[in-house]
């Protein structure tokens, strides 16, 4: 039935209550969207709102403060482990998923004959379709054992390296660790890259694609003359879009990483906390001051990853390139 | 004026390797890594697998410097980095998906999914996921029935309505909600629904913030759908005497409909495996609560967060299975949605 | 310098559809050859096959021979990538590379054969746009954006990128339908000094254009609804433009079809 218009009778042209439909319906249309500013308008101020209480509890400095103690009466919470935690597993997942991300994206559009391209391409998809609780039972249970033996190498060859470290020489096994959740993470993001940067990579004049070959290049001088250069801005919001995710990512992290306050960057090592897994593992004890500083620690989140958000459409909307995926 | 080197005068000929070079030289990497694996304490299935393609990688590529020279060495190369990619994008997929399958089709069964945990302790076998199928189930529906026409309305007013500012501004506002951390979306609910309205925690709540981050989706996707319309299918209808908002509603939208069906389908797939805000409101039950409006409800996602940790091996495998129970849903829905997108003669152009 | 390019029962089809069918040709070296013929009668299909441009397409191919200068650019052994820089191309629309200043537009080619020395490259980049009528138009903005040039200039600056990596053939496919009329008189006073050094093919659709620039001229149509394209005439162009042999010529010519 796709394109029939209203039944054309006369009695319905005559109708004059036309004029009516199009006021109340315009004005149910402006009413959704300036609905959708309440919405946002009352998401920040009631988050605001209880995250004061326990600003004002807080018998430490929020920002400096590592540990996180609903002791009553003495409640001191500190955001910097959290932060710290957030940002670098955020970074490590980027890290590892960018290069793969774009490097799928590239073989999709630019080797893969057309009729599996499209196919890849929903399999890349399907990366995201996995809920994220999945991915942290899966985590926990197939991906860190078979993690050890990695970290324990890594450890041993390159521990040199400060990153790699293991300086508390625990020859034990290592489980839950910053790494194996900034792996977990890499998996999750890498989808939103691949998707992203694949809309970039496809939207390319392929006339700039014929004038490289016409030079005599091949393959890959082709896509790095005439299919990269003009990507470069469309590769860097997909990254962006793949941290914010990262960063507000909270049940995966939760299950696989091992909980500590210290602010450490031996990230083989057992420990590690984000903001969003801290408030999922600390909600159900928490009283009603703790309850109101995770809700602080939400809002330096949703500032967060606001900000990285808007950085990556901004990237985008300068490069004039049309962001089409509904990511 | 004249340059140096004298690109008129090169031939066209080039030297290439033959494929049994090719050949010849992985056998001899896959030789020299067994040789390895032989004579040092190197031992393992996945690193004999992958010591061996990096050698065969690295030697034929200088084999290929040799011959054939930089450019088509390093095209050889670039060619085996995206071949990598792809086998590093696919294969996790197939770890996850083949895992939660392995592991889940044990306890899966039509009584795991119809039965709740009601007469099954932690230490017993039996018992389901169905009142968490159930709640799960409810939540979705009960966001979607708000997101989806309020979205597809916010779409609306985007596409047909709204004056260029005002316009930007609700899609501006619309990409911040797409920023939103799932978490942080219960947070609110919990800031507003339950500590300052002082609601219990229940079902509908998580609803609220499930459909926080489903509208959003939805009015991406209904805005690209609806500018997909021809405008001149608006200008025909208009040109018949048919006002604005029947145009809009028997016209544009139903043949974007294929699309926006498409986006909901995929906002929905997307929120039914949402966990963390799910857990901040609505808690979890063991039993099954019908009612997402009266009391703490499971929901798959909290169930399967709640046992992965267990000390309890059953509570354990019906993780496994909640989480297989999850999968298919999810997975049913979006190839589902994938047909329909291939179907779509909007989108296809 | 410049070489001869035979083909030899060339046919070109695109999986199983054939487009072309057997045509043999000789284009001399320093010469200006016209393809004309109705549209879609396989004209730029055979112009890219002559520099290896059409197996770019997935189940695209050739069967027959194309020579240049006695060597078969199709057999084994030979690389398609070294026979494009060989035999350049100038396309219907120009397309200079948007992220790139005008400086490495021309350069780009240069790069990419191991030419990076900064003094070669700027007397390549001169020469190239010298030849190509450009160099005292852009000689003070060489690192401004490709891009920002008029249609006209870009075309010159995609002559330019071309024969800067020393082609012995330049194919144009239709290098001026994009542009204005005064542009395209640039580019066909450009031509006409381009055949100097460079052996030049170019498809037209415009037939007073063939019959302005070029000294040999080749007319194509199909064989028949359906079919493939096929050479019909190939002649000195005084000759087919004033006393053409095959009666089709003669009303393609004088407007009776097509």
């Amino acid at each position: 039935m796709e394109g029939t218009a209203a039944p054309l009778d006369a009695a319905s042209l005559r109708t004059a209550r036309a004029g009516r439909g199009d006021v109340v319906f315009r004005w149910l249309a402006i009413g959704a969207g300036l609905f959708v500013f309440v919405v946002l308008g009352s998401i920040a101020a009631f988050l605001v709102i209880k995250a004061i209480p326990s600003l004002n509890a807080d018998r430490s400095s929020f920002w400096a403060t590592r540990t996180w103690s609903a002791v009553q009466g003495d409640a001191r919470f500190g955001i910097a482990a959290l932060l710290f935690g957030t940002v670098l597993t955020g970074a490590l997942a980027l890290v590892m998923a960018v290069p793969v991300g774009i490097g799928v994206s590239i073989y999709i559009t630019q080797y893969a004959p057309r009729r599996i391209a499209t196919m890849l391409g929903y399999l890349t998809d399907m990366l995201a379709a996995v809920p994220s609780v999945v991915y942290g039972l899966w985590g926990l249970y197939f991906l860190l054992p078979h993690l050890v033996g990695v970290q324990l190498f890594l450890a041993k060859y390159l521990g040199w390296i400060p990153l790699f470290a293991n300086p508390n020489n625990l020859a034990s096994i290592f489980s839950k660790s910053v790494f194996g959740a900034a792996l977990v993470l890499a998996i999750m993001v890498l989808p939103i890259v691949a998707a992203v940067s694949r809309e970039v990579l496809s939207q390319v004049d392929p006339a700039q694609k014929e004038a490289a070959l016409a030079l005599g290049a091949t393959r890959w001088e082709m896509i790095s003359t005439a299919v990269l250069p003009q990507s470069r801005a469309g590769i860097v919001s997909a990254a962006m879009l793949g941290l914010g995710r990262a960063l507000g990512e909270t049940i995966a992290v939760a299950l696989v990483i091992g909980v500590s306050f210290k602010i450490s960057p031996h990230i083989l090592t057992p420990g590690g906390n984000t903001i969003a897994a801290n408030i999922a593992n600390a909600f159900g004890d928490a009283d009603a001051i703790g309850r109101s500083a995770l809700i602080a620690s939400g809002l330096v989140l949703f500032t967060l990853t606001l900000g990285v958000n808007l950085v990556a459409r901004g990237v985008i909307a300068r490069s004039g390139a049309e962001e089409r995926s509904a990511v | 004026m004249s340059t140096s080197v004298d690109l008129r005068h090169r031939g066209i000929r080039q030297a290439t390797l033959p494929r049994w070079a090719v050949v010849a030289t992985t056998i001899g990497a896959v030789l020299v890594t067994v040789l390895l694996f032989a004579t040092t304490g190197f031992q393992g299935r996945a690193d004999f697998l992958l010591v061996a393609v990096v050698l065969t990688v690295l030697s034929i590529t200088a084999l290929s410097w040799r011959v054939e020279g930089r450019r088509r060495a390093v095209d050889r190369i670039a060619t085996n980095l995206a071949l990598v990619s792809l086998l590093l994008t696919l294969l996790p997929l197939g770890f996850v998906v083949g895992y939660v399958v392995k592991r889940g089709h044990g306890v899966f069964g039509w009584s795991f999914l119809t039965h709740d945990l009601g007469s099954t302790g932690p230490l017993q076998a039996g018992g389901g996921v169905g009142h968490a199928i159930l709640g799960t189930l409810e939540q979705v529906l009960l966001a979607s029935v708000f997101a989806v026409p309020l979205g597809i309305l916010v779409a609306i007013f985007v596409t047909e309505y709204g004056g260029r500012r005002l316009a930007s501004a609700v899609r501006f506002l619309i990409d911040v909600m797409t920023g939103i951390p799932s978490i942080v979306a219960g947070l609110f609910v919990l800031a507003f629904w339950i500590f300052a309205l002082h609601q219990s925690f229940s079902g509908a709540a998580a609803a609220i913030a499930l459909a926080i981050i489903e509208l959003p989706i939805i009015v991406r996707t209904a805005e690209a759908m609806i500018k997909l319309v021809p405008g001149e299918l608006r200008e025909a209808s208009y040109a018949l005497g048919i006002a604005k908002w029947r145009t809009i509603l028997r016209v544009v939208v139903p043949t974007a409909s294929t699309g926006i069906t498409t986006g909901v389908m995929l906002a929905v797939a997307r929120v039914t495996g949402e966990t963390a805000p799910v857990l901040l409101v609505a808690g979890n039950n063991n039993f099954f609560n019908r009612s997402p409006f009266n009391g703490q409800q499971g929901s798959l996602g909290v169930s399967i967060f709640e046992n992965a940790t267990s000390a309890s091996t059953f509570n354990v495998e019906r993780a496994w299975g909640a989480a297989l129970a999850l999968v298919l849903i999810v997975v049913v829905l979006y190839v589902a949605a994938r047909v329909l997108t291939g179907r779509n003669k909007l989108a296809r152009g | 310098m410049a070489k001869r390019i035979e083909t030899v029962g060339l046919s070109c089809h695109y999986g199983s559809t054939k487009a072309v069918d057997d045509v043999s040709i000789t284009i001399e070296p320093k010469s200006v050859t016209a393809f004309i013929g109705p549209s879609g009668c396989g004209k730029s299909t055979l112009l890219r096959s002559l520099n290896r441009m059409h197996e770019v397409i997935p189940g695209a191919g050739i069967t027959g021979k194309v020579l240049l200068d006695d060597e078969d650019i199709y057999a084994p052994g030979i690389d398609p990538a070294a026979v494009r820089r060989t035999i350049g191309m100038v396309f219907q629309k120009p397309n200079p590379f948007p992220t790139m200043s005008i400086y490495d537009n021309v350069a780009a080619g240069l790069r990419l054969n191991g030419i990076r020395k900064k003094s070669n490259l700027d007397d390549a980049v001169e020469r190239s746009l010298r030849g190509a009528n450009l160099w005292d138009e852009v000689k003070g903005r060489l690192t401004k954006a490709g891009a920002g040039l008029s249609g006209g200039q870009q075309q010159r600056l995609c002559i330019a990128r071309a024969i800067a990596v020393e082609p012995q053939v330049l194919l144009m496919d239709e290098p001026c339908s994009a542009l204005d009329p005064i542009s395209t008189l640039a580019i066909e006073d450009l031509i006409a000094e381009l055949k100097d050094s460079y052996t030049i093919v170019i498809v037209t659709h415009n037939m007073q254009q063939a019959a302005r620039v070029s000294d040999v001229t080749a007319f194509f149509t199909l064989k028949g609804p359906g079919e493939p394209g096929h050479l019909v005439e190939v002649d000195a162009t005084q000759k087919i433009f004033t006393n053409p042999s095959r009666q089709r010529t003669e009303d393609y010519i004088t407007g009776r079809f097509g």
